[in-house]
């Protein structure tokens, strides 16, 4: 494995079964442990550097480090010296100053996780890159797909809805591929980016023709605060084309599965019913990403720092 | 270490003698006698040993790669021999290691407990060479985690001596003297495809 985990085109196929592998084990030996607690990064630091707001990534990646007996230290924008107008790069460079072994980054610039890494000695993981990538969140995706289907080669991915602003969409594209699975975008064609030709997926306008040939559907967060111009006539519009309600769930293969990175917006992209139904692996993608970013962190710090 | 006060079995060479020359150390079909020792072994200890812990309090616990195969032949051999059903599992010590940082990360292997647990049992470690005693020391804090067994032993097929820490085992194969510089390889059938003990000279793979 590299050092970081920049994107999803770090991971080659043997090092991302690594990470799913590793991420089993973990889970089946922590199951039904009184201590769900294991000594393995004992004395490593990790910084888990916050640029943007996030409920279940930097609680996750807390959580993953601190049951790997890793200290953690949670730093967000918002009342640090960045306030004060620090730079990314010094605030990096102090930090690892006082000794972090591994800094988990989400920045609202795509490409900075990507400069940190240069700048610093430890490793780097992305944690979510303005509209660029979020590599463990590909990760934890196919881990649940694995874990629901059994399987990850030939399996037929839907990723629906905001392409163009979705670094979840950008890394699971990258990485299901990379698995061996076949990935269908839809979206409306202004929200699906320019370079999508050249990416190995099929794409689609029509979400009611791709949902039937699907074992997958990913539903991706209309993302309003990156809107700043009008990609679509209206929320109703949108939602009654491309969100995913009861009848169209219905048409579904029976064991196929409902997917949404969180945090979803019930009504629009995602009927609740739809949320809320045994399909939906939603809930379960949250635990499986604990299990994941262990996983990572392992194989990451746990050997030979100077590696 | 929870240990017995009983000495290693007679017979077996002690670590002053000259270390063995390469070669086939224990062949396939002495290794199905040892294992059968070990499990009368077992036997005898767990029924003579005056507390109120029996055959069925037994968990055989294996240290993948190769205690978890030999940990289950041993399961197996002790019903053969007793009658009695007895749990066997696996845990994996790679997360527990204190060498991840000079020998660098691994793949981990599965960790599996009887559905009853290890909790107020007699859990035997199984492994296939006793050498420094890392990573026996590695499952025993595995295990603080997993449950809290009543005691803990150690079974091992072979032990080649070398130890680094103050660890013993209870039940074993056979007793190895060797030197640092050779190696000592198990391969059992489900993992390897055949059975056999071998001392070999060089370095490690």
């Amino acid at each position: 494995m590299k050092r970081h985990l920049l994107e999803a085109a770090d991971l080659d196929r043997g090092d991302a079964t690594l990470v799913l592998d590793t991420a089993a084990q973990i889970d089946t030996a922590l199951a039904g442990r009184e201590v769900k607690k294991l000594p393995t990064l004992r004395g490593r630091t990790v910084v888990n550097l916050f640029y943007e707001d996030s409920t279940r990534t930097r609680i996750s990646f807390e959580l993953a480090a601190k049951r790997l007996s890793a200290d953690v230290i949670n730093f967000s924008a918002k009342g640090s010296s960045v306030s004060k107008g620090e730079s990314l790069k010094d605030t990096a460079l102090t930090l690892e100053a006082m000794g972090s072994d591994a800094i988990v980054v989400r920045h609202s610039a795509s490409g900075a996780p990507h400069r940190l890494a240069r700048w610093v000695r430890g490793s780097v993981v992305n944690a979510g890159d303005g509209t660029h990538e979020h590599p463990t969140q590909a990760l934890l995706d196919a881990y649940t797909i694995r874990r629901r289907l059994g399987r990850l080669e030939g399996v037929r991915v839907a990723i629906v809805g905001d392409v163009l602003h979705s670094r979840v969409a950008r890394s699971n594209v990258g990485l299901l591929h990379t698995l061996g699975a076949e990935v269908t975008l839809v979206a409306p064609p202004t929200l699906l980016p320019v370079g999508v030709g050249s990416w190995p997926v099929s794409v689609s306008y029509d979400l009611d023709a791709v949902l039937p040939k699907s074992d997958v559907v990913m539903m991706l967060r209309v993302q309003a605060e990156r809107m700043n111009a009008s990609f679509f006539p209206s929320a109703r519009e949108y939602s009654r084309r491309y969100g995913l309600d009861a009848p169209r769930m219905a048409v579904l293969a029976d064991d196929a599965i409902v997917m949404h990175p969180g945090p979803m917006n019930r009504g629009m992209e995602i009927a609740a019913e739809v949320a809320d139904s045994v399909r939906s692996t939603i809930v379960e993608q949250v635990g499986n990403g604990v299990s994941v970013r262990m996983a990572v962190l392992y194989l990451l710090l746990g050997g030979n720092p100077t590696a | 270490m929870a240990g017995s006060p009983e000495p290693a079995p007679r017979g077996a060479p002690s670590f002053g003698a000259p270390s063995p020359p390469g070669g086939v150390l224990i062949p396939a079909a002495d290794l199905a006698r040892v294992v059968d020792r070990m499990a009368h072994q077992l036997i005898e200890r767990v029924a003579s040993s005056g507390s109120d812990l029996g055959l069925a309090d037994l968990v055989l616990i294996g240290i993948p790669t190769r205690g978890a195969p030999l940990a289950r032949r041993l399961a197996a051999r002790v019903e053969a021999f007793s009658g009695t059903a007895v749990d066997a599992g696996t845990v994996d010590i790679t997360l527990y290691r204190d060498d991840l940082r000079l020998r660098g990360v691994r793949a981990l292997e599965s960790t599996v407990l009887p559905t009853a647990g290890i909790d107020g049992r007699l859990v035997v470690l199984v492994d296939d060479v006793l050498y420094s005693g890392r990573s026996v020391r590695a499952a025993l804090d595995a295990l603080r985690d997993l449950g809290r067994p009543r005691a803990v032993q150690l079974a091992v097929l072979v032990d080649r001596g070398h130890r680094e820490l103050p660890i013993r085992a209870d039940y074993v194969g056979k007793n190895v003297p060797t030197s640092r510089s050779q190696q000592v390889r198990v391969h059992l059938t489900e993992v390897d495809g055949v059975d056999e003990v071998l001392v070999t000279e060089g370095e490690q793979l």
